[in-house]
């Protein structure tokens, strides 16, 4: 920089530090929380270092959920983070194909109402599902798919971010490569698989990324589609452990159970920070 | 915006874009629309029997002195939100921006909170504020402070204001500092030459420069405050007490499913979708004024 | 290059390969014995769900006809909305376990529902009215006494106290205060003693409103709380329920009384020691006999001494069993079998015995007394005694308003306006009232149109 400040930039550290602390406190009290027995978690204040019970309250919150007597919607946490997984994946998998497919065809066809598909998938753009929540639910209800991966699923993959997202790559794409592939004798589905999709596999990854992260976080849709406790999801059952009325609180369970809930797509961001750094910003655009 | 080279085919390109368009309209543009035909509607909750009341749905809605409190919660709400987390962030950006040293460890230190969800953080502050064993409850009781944020209105807000913000710090600062990065140090220095302080610099030219990203990040944390908080709140203070944390989408959620009113739900469904509409038109005039730059 | 778009062809045929998994694993779920097959959506969680799952099983050995299938749904409401979605798409369950406060709706939605005398008449099981405990069945049924609901689990709060804190401040541990006047000195030593929680209670309005009326006479709202019709008014801001609320004011401002919640969150304070007179559903024993490592004894909810016929008798709180519609008429008459087998005295003493909740027949009471339970478990038969304490007037019946779920959470937030000191009590319960009786209009309004 301009000065040089000794001073301001240790002061700076020292900000950045402290926030940091400040950012990772709670996540910091609820593993301490889940390694100590309900009894130390009860006393005023409650212990602020970790005890010994960590792996027996996260085996217990990842194996028999049933047996936390009570505690409404008390699935093992291994099924329920197996359910997130499917929905994660399945929204990323699901929303990256369907945009690729439709993207492919904005930008490298021309035909008849393609301005008014165009404006159509925009559109969709605009309305998150949590404003239309009673009329979705209904068709989803009508369509026989409460309680079925695919009513977790399917409704939230028609969004438009990945669709913009692989349209405004395609644009830069020179030209020349469809020209070369034609000269090859190459149809669109050849020149798609073999040098689109390709070339486009950083964004993907991107969009995988932000993707992943927000299929594992919903809460809303799960919430109203899934009342079988075996399609209920970790983040939603979070949700309801929190405020069980019928509940003697086993914060140690429960915390060692948000931790859970939040080590995958922490990870994702963390272990995959240069896509989603490109994704956050790209989809942004 | 089109390319110069396109392939030629009849049925193809409409193949390609059936998934996405059967999707749209099934799951978008349907509940769309019933959700208008269902805000004229009053229906049993079984839906053997339903009649055509015209406005009715909506003239209940404004007549309840509580869906016209949920509109100043929800402002207040984005507002706090909105302002506490920008400047947070913006602080710790330039913070972060100034410094030669540490600023990718930094980044990758702080933006982990994006990725927890708005429900698990909800949780997490909870439990931090939870009257009994929560640290910060014991300290603000030990201070003196009659804390129960089950009970009280104003903390409740608090609380769910913190776990909100929380969550979007990360996102902020990631664009402020990609924003900060963009500004030609050259400028900068030039500004220095000149004789203006670290202070000055800031609101001369970096916070000018700024602009562009300081705006759309409103728009963000105003959507992102307006509708994806609802895991926030229901997992923390299911919109008490007293109606205090009660935003405009844990209504709609709350009379459609808790209370079972099918027409009062899809008329604020309808509200909603025009606010929606707004902050979009917004947002493209946004859109607009960046090209110039 | 290559791999990649290998690896995207092959995730694509992943999707598709595992969405047709999907309809297909829900196809095969359908697969059954050539039994007929009863659904019986329900909300009970933890050992009572285990509970209804020992009771599904017992009417499934008992006969090779029905198989009842027991399916928890999550919460109350959570399962009524699913009753109510699958009932739109054709596919409603057989038996929907709905919670008092949903009755009223229940019933405003004739066309979804089989009352269950209507189910029991064509089925050919004689049914008489009398062989009940009035009280119970009464809250499900119409005013002439047909029954439209199976009442299932019912419960009724109950006064539970702390012995050895009692011992501590001083006081006779088997002597719990009778009526609300002999509560303030006891809280008072309660408090000396070291207590930072003399009293608390769940469930405010159900126990400190709907019940406090019910057993001092008074009516909770016009037309028989409902019973009568849906012009309905509520009256729950009457001088002596001022009085009421006013005096638990005051308490919680000297530090006599502590707010827990809205439900039963403050059951782990009594549990833990900390708070010494405790009011909860009589369905809370089987939480205090595992929990609780004290001494503690069941008594009656308090009643102003001095308001005339108190006290009268309590009403119950929990929820019934509800037919839906449109199944065909075989089926309906597998539902007719299981309710007569859940009514047997031998059912009725065991699940009253098990889970805590009450009887619905004085023969199973009688049953269960013979048997010695209650000797050997003092105090479980508070709740039934303080049921049948005098027969049931227009005022303590039960309740029967429209959009109840609503209404209570009104009634909680004007409540929580007063512990925080934001209104008055007479200010609170005349706006509980005011808005309530919005919300009761706007039923009126909707059940005319129907």
């Amino acid at each position: 920089m301009i000065e040089r400040r000794p001073v301001a930039n240790a002061f700076g550290h020292l900000m950045l530090v402290a926030m940091i602390i400040i950012v990772a406190f709670p996540i910091y009290l609820a593993i301490i929380a889940a390694s100590h027995t309900i009894q130390d978690v009860s006393q005023t204040p409650m212990p602020l270092l970790p005890g010994a019970e960590l792996l027996t309250n996260t085996a217990r919150a990842l194996f028999d959920g049933p047996q936390l007597v009570g505690v409404s919607g008390a699935t093992p946490a291994i099924v329920l983070m197996m359910n997130s997984l499917i929905m994660a994946i399945a929204i990323a998998v699901g929303k990256i194909i369907i945009s690729l497919l439709s993207a492919f065809a904005i930008v490298y066809f021309r035909f008849p109402l393609k301005n008014f598909f165009f404006w159509m998938i925009f559109i969709t753009l605009m309305l998150p599902v949590e404003v239309r929540i009673i009329p979705t639910y209904k068709i989803v209800a009508d369509l026989g798919l409460l309680d079925t991966y695919t009513g977790l699923v399917l409704p939230l993959i028609a969004s438009a971010t990945a669709t913009f997202l692989f349209r405004q790559f395609f644009m830069t794409v020179p030209d020349e490569l469809v020209e070369a592939a034609r000269i090859d004798g190459a149809g669109p589905m050849r020149f798609f698989w073999d040098i689109l999709v390709p070339l486009t596999r950083t964004s993907i990854a991107a969009m995988f990324v932000i993707q992943f992260i927000y299929g594992w976080n919903q809460y809303l849709w799960p919430l109203l589609i899934a009342s079988d406790y075996k399609y209920q999801t970790i983040v939603l059952a979070i949700g309801r452990l929190i405020r069980a009325p019928d509940a003697f609180y086993e914060w140690p369970v429960i915390m060692g159970m948000a931790v859970l809930a939040l080590l995958p797509p922490v990870a994702v961001v963390v272990l995959m920070q240069r896509w989603f750094v490109k994704g956050l910003v790209e989809t942004e655009k | 915006m089109e390319k110069r080279v396109v392939f030629h085919n009849r049925y193809l390109p409409y193949l390609l874009i059936a998934p996405q368009i059967a999707i749209t309209i099934v799951f978008f543009f349907w509940p769309a629309s019933q959700a208008v035909v269902q805000s004229v509607l009053r229906e049993d909750a079984f839906g053997t029997s339903s009649y055509f009341v015209g406005m009715e749905n909506f003239i209940i809605l404004f007549e309840d002195e509580y869906y016209l409190n949920s509109f100043k919660i929800t402002a207040l709400f984005s507002t706090l939100v909105t302002t506490i987390g920008l400047s947070l962030s913006l602080l710790l950006a330039v913070t972060a921006d100034r410094l030669v040293r540490g600023t990718t460890a930094y980044k990758t230190l702080l933006i982990w909170p994006y990725a927890v969800a708005p429900a698990v953080a909800g949780a997490l502050w909870g439990f931090v504020f939870l009257p009994g064993p929560g640290i910060f409850a014991w300290l603000l009781l030990q201070a003196g402070v009659d804390w129960n944020f089950h009970l009280n209105g104003n903390q409740a807000m608090f609380v769910v204001v913190v776990a909100a913000t929380w969550k979007q710090i990360s996102y902020n600062f990631l664009f402020f500092l990609a924003g900060l990065q963009s500004i030609p140090k050259s400028l900068i220095e030039a500004a220095a030459i000149d004789g203006a302080g670290p202070i000055r610099r800031f609101w001369t030219i970096v916070f000018p420069l700024l602009s562009p990203t300081l705006f759309f990040l409103v728009v963000v944390n105003v959507v992102y405050a307006f509708f994806e908080t609802f895991g926030v709140i229901h997992s923390l203070t299911r919109g008490g007490p007293a109606k205090s944390t009660e935003i405009l989408v844990y209504k709609v959620w709350y009379d459609g499913f808790e209370a079972q009113d099918l027409g009062g739900s899809a008329a604020q469904s309808v509200i909603l979708m025009a606010i929606v509409i707004g902050l979009t038109v917004i947002q493209f005039r946004y859109i607009e004024r960046k090209v110039h730059y | 290059m290559k791999s990649t778009g290998k690896l995207a062809r092959a995730a694509f045929a992943l999707l598709a390969g595992t969405a047709m998994a999907f309809s297909a694993g829900g196809a095969l779920a359908q697969a059954k014995d050539n039994r007929i097959e009863l659904q019986w959506w329900h909300a009970m969680t933890g050992a009572l769900n285990e509970r209804v799952n020992e009771v599904a099983d017992g009417f499934n050995k008992g006969q090779d006809k029905y198989k009842v299938v027991a399916v928890n749904k999550g919460s109350y409401p959570e399962t009524l909305t699913a009753a109510m979605a699958a009932f739109r798409a054709g596919k409603g369950p057989h038996i929907v376990q709905v919670f008092e406060v949903g009755t009223g709706t229940m019933m405003a939605s004739r066309a979804a529902i089989k009352p269950v005398y209507e189910l029991m008449a064509q089925n050919g099981y004689k049914f008489d009215p009398g062989s009940y405990i009035s009280s119970v069945t009464g809250y499900y049924s119409t005013s002439d006494g047909k029954m439209l609901s199976y009442p299932f689990n019912s419960s009724t709060p109950v006064m539970y106290y702390n012995k050895d804190a009692f011992q501590k401040a001083g006081l006779d541990p088997n002597q719990p205060p009778k009526t609300w006047q002999e509560f303030e000195p006891m809280l008072k030593k309660l408090k000396a003693s070291g207590s930072t929680c003399p009293f608390q209670t769940n469930w405010q309005t159900w126990v400190q409103l709907e019940n406090f009326s019910a057993l001092h006479n008074v009516p909770f709202a016009t037309k028989s709380n409902g019973f009568d019709g849906f012009d309905t008014e509520l009256k729950f801001n009457s001088p002596l329920h001022v009085r009421h609320i006013t005096q638990l004011q005051a308490w919680m401002k000297d530090g006599l009384m502590v707010y827990g919640g809205r439900k039963n969150e403050a059951n782990a304070k009594f549990v833990s020691g900390e708070c010494a007179i405790h009011m909860e559903s009589s369905a809370g024993y089987a939480t205090f006999a595992r929990g609780a490592k004290f001494k503690w004894g069941i008594s009656m909810l308090p009643y102003y001494s001095d308001v005339q016929g108190a006290p009268q008798n309590s009403i119950i709180g929990g929820a019934s069993l509800w037919v839906l519609g449109k199944h065909k008429a075989e089926e309906y008459k597998g539902v007719a079998q299981f309710f007569d087998y859940l009514s047997s005295t031998e059912n009725q003493t065991w699940w009253h015995k098990n889970t805590g909740y009450l009887p619905i027949t004085p023969m199973s009471y009688e049953a269960t007394k013979q048997q010695g339970f209650y000797a050997a478990n003092p105090g479980t038969d508070t709740s039934v005694q303080q049921m049948m304490l005098k027969p049931p007037t227009n005022n303590s019946k039960g309740l029967r308003l429209g959009n109840f779920v609503q209404i209570r959470d009104v009634m909680d937030e004007e409540l929580e306006a007063v512990w925080s000191g934001k209104k008055s009590p007479k200010e609170a319960l005349d706006t509980a009232v005011e808005r309530g009786n919005r919300l009761l209009r706007q039923f009126e309004r909707d059940a005319k149109r129907s």
